[in-house]
């Protein structure tokens, strides 16, 4: 069977079982909308997964032994120390003592490098960085902590990723905040479709009892629902990938311009960007299900 | 005279009511056969409309048993309701036409329906509308059509898809006489084909435009002359069910197209 004949706007033009059923004129803004904030909050979500992976990846082998203690010279000592015994140290990839003028600049915001400043008095620790071949975990920090505590008595040991630890917990309660925001977005699209197609249905029911009482089936009803849903969700999906887009590109452009090492990981890869095209095809493809599901709901109660 | 052909439409002692009123058509028992002219008749408010629903399968009864092609309508599950409906061909008193469709496809939406190819379309209705004189009105839309032309509209719809039955309600009610009896013509030629027609109306002169008619009188929601005795005029009693055939010439030559032929 020709469909396309059947229910109208077909590619010869065949006139349909009922006219246009718009959804309502409102329709495709309200998809673009929900489309819209559903890319940003996909988005985000994706983001802040990568900045997260990326930081981990960083951290996540990497140790830092401070080497505590006023006096210059026995910092000195010790640290040397410290370093010689960690580059022998199985699992170490690499062990290098951080210079004093990076620490200077890294102290530089706080502190101050003009002359006259006392920076050159304080008691600041010398710091060795580690990067192991394996994760971090207690019991490598541990084991590092023992083989220095001869040569390094103030020495303290630490995972980096131990630091950023409620970072992650917060990354992680945002992307569930994303999905859920994306849950919600779903629901709002669905129930928009649902109010349309039930209003739909009410301005057309004298035509579908007649196509019903010429012998029309509940599916070839519900697709000329179905087709008109297709068509506005799939405008109204548009309209709203390329607002979501645009606010996208105006964010990532304003977060790479904070300079933060943890912003400029939320860097969205290419198939992030094909997961955020597919939104407003998910977006169709939910217009559609709900637009059949209730015309066909409703009909059901029609003889 | 033959054995009459298997029943196409059995009735046994059907009732239907309206919410908790009281019933609209009572005790109504009765069989059609497949190729014969029924004329259903009755006083305003009779229940002729409500026992035409019950056969277009627009409403279910409230009591009793219904047949049709051979399947108990009353238990037909809604899915199997499309296959009979469109065995069905119905002219409702108010036409019911699809008012953002043409002429033409309003009258071709029973065979879009049902799936008939669009190339297999276009002949068929040309002819309907040209035998019911709107071949020039093709793409007029019901709203700009006089009511004697929406009704052969309704007509030409409902007979198009060459049903196995045909109801129509009042069906030239709208059309002058000499429309009336070319109307009268198809209905005729497509019983000759096998399609039971049921006509509702209340004009003695139709009915006796075709004398081998048989009559059902509804009077109060009573069936009051299921045997065909009082069939107007009344010059022989011919119990329902027994064959009435027309001597006329079937599908003569210039007779009026039978609707869609499967190619």
């Amino acid at each position: 069977m020709n469909a396309a004949a059947l229910f109208g706007g077909s590619q010869r033009g065949e006139p349909g079982l009922l006219p246009d059923p718009r959804l309502g004129s409102p329709m495709p803004w309200v998809i673009a909308i929900v489309i819209a904030l559903t890319v940003i909050a996909a988005a985000s979500g994706l983001g802040l997964r990568n900045a997260a992976t990326r930081a981990n990846a960083d951290l996540n082998g990497g140790v830092t032994v401070q080497i505590v203690t006023a006096a210059p010279v026995a910092r000195n000592r010790q640290a040397d120390a410290a370093l010689a015994v960690l580059s022998r140290f199985p699992g170490v990839t690499e062990a290098r003592r951080v210079q004093q003028d990076q620490l200077d600049s890294l102290l530089e915001p706080w502190l101050g490098t003009r002359p006259g400043d006392t920076i050159d008095d304080l008691p600041i620790p010398a710091l060795i960085d580690l990067r192991l071949a394996t994760p971090a975990t207690p019991d490598r920090v541990s084991a590092l902590r023992n083989a220095i505590t001869g040569v390094a008595p103030t020495a303290r040991v630490d995972a980096q990723a131990a630091w950023l630890t409620p970072v992650f917990r917060a990354i992680t309660t945002l992307q569930w905040l994303a999905g859920g925001l994306i849950a919600l977005l779903a629901m709002a699209t669905v129930a928009a479709v649902v109010l349309a197609a039930r209003n739909a249905l009410v301005s057309h029911r004298e035509t579908i009892a007649i196509v019903h009482m010429l012998g029309g089936t509940d599916a070839q009803i519900a697709r000329v629902f179905q087709r008109t849903a297709a068509m506005e969700a799939a405008a109204g999906g548009i309209l709203g990938l390329f607002a979501g887009v645009l606010a996208i590109v105006v964010l990532s452009r304003q977060f790479s311009a904070l300079g933060s090492g943890m912003a400029a990981g939320a860097v969205l890869r290419w198939t992030d960007w094909l997961v955020i095209a597919t939104i407003p095809i998910g977006g169709v493809a939910l217009a559609v299900l709900t637009a059949r599901l209730t015309v066909l709901s409703a009909l059901r109660r029609m003889l | 005279m033959s054995e009459p052909d298997a029943e196409i439409v059995q009735f046994d002692n059907v009732g239907l009511r309206y919410g908790t009123g009281k019933e609209a058509l009572t005790d109504i028992s009765f069989t059609l056969y497949p190729g014969r002219f029924y004329f259903l008749t009755g006083a305003s408010g009779a229940g002729k409309t409500s026992l035409l629903k019950l056969l277009y399968l627009a409403q279910r009864p409230s009591r009793g048993l219904i047949r049709m092609f051979g399947t108990d309508a009353i238990t037909l599950p809604r899915e199997r309701l499309p296959g009979f409906r469109r065995r069905l061909g119905v002219v409702f008193q108010d036409f019911r036409l699809v008012q953002h469709l043409s002429a033409f496809d309003n009258v071709a939406l029973p065979l879009r329906v049902a799936g008939v190819a669009e190339r297999e379309i276009t002949k068929p209705v040309d002819e309907m509308l040209d035998w019911v004189g709107l071949a020039d009105r093709r793409h007029a839309r019901p709203a700009t059509l006089s009511g004697g032309e929406q009704q052969r509209v309704a007509i030409a719809r409902a007979v198009i898809a060459r049903p196995d039955m045909l109801v129509a309600d009042e069906p030239t009610g709208n059309v002058d006489p000499e429309m009336a009896l070319k109307l009268l013509r198809l209905f005729e030629s497509l019983g000759r084909l096998g399609t039971t027609v049921v006509v509702a109306t209340h004009d003695v002169h139709l009915i006796r435009k075709v004398p081998d008619s048989l009559i059902m009188r509804l009077d109060k929601g009573r069936l009051s002359d299921p045997t065909g005795a009082l069939r107007y005029p009344p010059r022989r009693a011919v119990p329902l069910g027994e064959p009435v055939i027309s001597a006329a010439p079937r599908n003569a030559d210039g007779g009026p197209p039978l609707g869609f032929a499967p190619a």
